[in-house]
């Protein structure tokens, strides 16, 4: 029993998962702000200033690292080593490993930021990382497999709770797709050449680019959402029989989908006639677990009332349902022929990552913060302000990508009375101008809405430092009079 | 079997889950390298030459392919903007492929013999002096950057490390003359890679500026080729559906 009464701050190791987690902030603040940066180059292109490290060209892949990895990695890492010693009841497995975990992944996310505007990238989209780097980051990641293993096996529950499927699939998915996305004959230090060309090469990128979004976004924040949601709501997850369904539906089928990127393109039919049918299906396995982490409300529907951490998570969850119902859409062969090369797109992708993968973090990093620092949040009221700009912030970005991406599909495929195309590209552009700014604005209130939360989060932990204070000084006092 | 042995055996877990996620990828992907419908049995595809590799390598490093697509789609509105829908084919040589997959720009497939080498250059160094509404940014630095061309064998050594035909040997050289004819064989042969580079700016000197060779020299020569290889008018209509 003597474990049991120990503190939960001393029966597990929340120091990591401490680190992680400011270092996601830290990654969300400086990602999302070149995000609103480059949006408004896109808007008003001097902002390049003639500066190579400033152009869209070499920011965009610091964008996407800085979030993707950057944020969602750190957010995956912090509340992965904590669902994982909660869940097993058991302390993180060889914590000098998790510890090099830490400081290679943040060491490797801001090195490749720093190649990138010196110009030094794979030329892939989401795996712009250089040889030595990738090599560094398979590093990291099979020690964060043996830690993240290793404590599952030192459980005192005989089951495997439902999250730690889904982090388990995720991590070995990551590590497939980038071992085979990467492999390259290097050059030098710092250039290579992919080991596959045109066609293949195209599938290869394009089957780890929809994985990206499969695994690292998907799968492993729905393990997230397996953890904080029933712990937010006080209730158990709506289904048990739902979540074995659809875990191991959604990693069967995530893995085809991949082709629907290369609609129409020089890959042969069957391939992408493959992809879309599974991304159709996809659909299922993937409101299989919005459905199950919303109804794991049911019954306590009057939280989202009095709870803004719930109304984050919740919100995330549609946010999810969303943009898989708009991805399934998309992957048909005739939507896609407008939509893609498009902005749509793009809005697409941020409806699924301000939407589902960056609400969820920030619900789960309030339900994190008071336990990991033993406090009360600093204020009930800012969080609900991060919400209301968050949520009006995605919603201008949604809508404005909409806008410019039908709005230009629409316009390159239209022709005048005599057969002639009616627009130049240059006229879509144009016309693209105005969707711009309002994304760009839209960003800035998302941006907005960090910088609240990393304000609210920081006087929590000071408030949680004086406190701890005057308590020792208390403590000190009274042994003094003793 | 029942879920329960698989949730209370971490390693029967990730037995299965490794099991289910290879799947996708074996089926979908592993039969391109194998299926020779795969790739189109077309004439006129060649490697890049030193020069115009020295290009592409740029034009990776600026990140043009977050803006432009290379990757033309059968539809009549890209025929009538672009050109012929792009071929397999015409980017078996392209490590890495640049396909794009956003056009905030134009397609760059065939862009190759559109433009002038001026425009190009003046385009590049600013696009709002030839095209007002353009929000590409300037690239002023590839014309004042002298070219690096010391590596460039090392470069077609790893190239062919790959696959890429460049010649080392004798007798890869000779397929290549066979192959390719030998103006082009000469071009592909790493052991003259420097001066073949040298001789292909002097002739063409596509910065325009005699004498010098810079990184926009490399990277026009690059732009210079894209989608000319193939001579379309030597296939009849239906030829490449039978590829697809």
């Amino acid at each position: 029993m003597a474990q049991s009464s120990a503190l939960p701050a001393e029966q597990y190791n929340y120091d990591i998962v401490r680190k992680f987690t400011i270092m996601a902030m830290v990654w969300a603040v400086i990602g999302m702000s070149v995000g609103v940066y480059i949006a408004s180059e896109l808007a008003w292109p001097f902002l390049n200033f003639d500066i190579p490290a400033l152009t869209f060209g070499r920011l965009r892949p610091v964008h996407t690292t800085l979030v993707i990895f950057g944020f969602g990695g750190s957010a995956l890492f912090a509340t992965s080593y904590y669902v994982v010693q909660r869940t097993c009841q058991a302390r993180l497995a060889f914590p000098w490993l998790a510890e090099f975990t830490f400081w290679g992944w943040t060491g490797g996310v801001a090195l490749g930021a720093l190649t990138y505007v010196s110009g030094i990238t794979q030329g892939r989209e989401y795996a712009e990382f250089e040889w030595p780097l990738d090599i560094a980051i398979t590093l990291v990641w099979v020690c964060y497999f043996l830690v993240y293993v290793e404590t599952i096996r030192r459980r005192s529950q005989p089951h495997i709770y439902v999250a730690n499927w889904f982090y388990l699939a995720f991590i070995l998915a990551v590590a497939l797709l980038h071992i085979f996305n990467n492999l390259a004959v290097p050059f030098s230090l710092t250039q290579s050449y992919s080991l596959f060309s045109g066609v293949q090469d195209a599938m290869t990128q394009w089957w780890y680019g929809h994985n990206a979004v499969g695994f690292f976004l998907t799968a492993a924040f729905l393990g997230m959402m397996y953890y904080f949601v029933p712990k937010q709501a006080g209730r158990p997850v709506y289904s048990y029989r739902l979540s074995i369904i659809h875990f191991w539906a959604l990693i069967f089928l995530y893995m085809w989908a991949g082709g629907h990127h290369l609609h129409w393109t020089s890959l042969p039919d069957w391939v992408s006639t493959l992809a879309a049918t599974f991304s159709v299906i996809l659909l299922m396995p993937s409101w299989g677990g919005m459905i199950n982490g919303i109804m794991t409300l049911s019954g306590a529907w009057d939280k989202l009332r009095s709870d803004p951490i719930m109304l984050f998570l919740i919100t995330s969850l549609s946010f999810y349902g969303m943009s898989t119902f708009e991805g399934p859409l998309m992957s048909l062969k005739s939507v896609n022929a407008l939509s893609h090369y498009t902005d749509w797109t793009i809005g697409h992708v941020h409806s699924g990552a301000l939407g589902w993968v960056a609400l969820v973090s920030f619900g789960s990093f309030y339900h994190l913060f008071p336990r990991l620092y033993d406090a009360k949040l600093h204020s009930q009221t800012l969080i609900y302000v991060h919400f209301w700009l968050a949520t009006i912030g995605i919603v201008l970005y949604i809508t404005s990508m909409w806008v410019a991406g039908i709005g230009q599909g629409l316009m390159l495929r239209s022709f005048d009375d005599y057969g002639n195309l009616a627009y130049t590209f240059i006229e879509t552009v144009e016309f693209m101008h105005t969707p711009y700014v309002w994304r760009a604005l839209g960003g800035a209130f998302f941006v907005a809405g960090v910088l609240v939360m990393a304000y609210n989060l920081v006087m929590t932990v000071r408030a949680s430092r004086r406190e701890q204070a005057a308590l020792e000084a208390k403590l000190a006092a009274k042994l003094a009079k003793a | 079997m029942r879920h329960e042995q698989i949730e209370t055996n971490s390693g029967l877990m990730l037995l299965l889950i490794l099991v289910v996620i290879s799947i996708g990828g074996l089926v979908e992907i592993v039969p391109l390298f194998y299926i020779n419908e795969t790739v189109e049995q077309v004439e006129g595809v060649r490697p890049y030459t030193p020069l115009e590799q020295r290009g592409r390598d740029i034009y990776v490093r600026e990140g043009c392919y977050l803006c432009h697509s290379q990757q033309i789609r059968p539809f009549r509105d890209e025929w009538q903007r672009y050109g012929h829908y792009s071929l397999a084919a015409e980017s078996q040589y392209d490590h890495p492929f640049q396909w794009g997959s956003k056009r905030t720009g134009p397609d760059l497939a065939r862009l190759g013999g559109k433009y002038s080498n001026q425009w190009h250059v003046q385009h590049l160094k600013a696009p709002r002096s030839v095209v007002p509404q353009s929000i590409m940014p300037n690239y002023p630095w590839l014309l004042e950057t002298d070219l690096d061309y010391s590596d460039v064998a090392e470069r077609m050594r790893a190239l062919r490390a790959t696959g890429v035909p460049y010649s080392v040997t004798q007798q890869e050289y000779d397929a290549n003359v066979k192959k390719f004819g030998q103006a082009v064989a000469d071009q592909l042969d790493i052991n003259q890679a420097r001066d073949s580079l040298l001789r292909q700016a002097r002739e063409k000197d596509f910065d325009g500026i005699p004498g010098r060779i810079t990184e926009m020299e490399a990277l026009v020569a690059y732009l210079q080729v894209l989608g000319t290889m193939v001579d379309f008018t030597r296939y009849d209509e239906g030829f490449f559906t039978t590829f697809r």
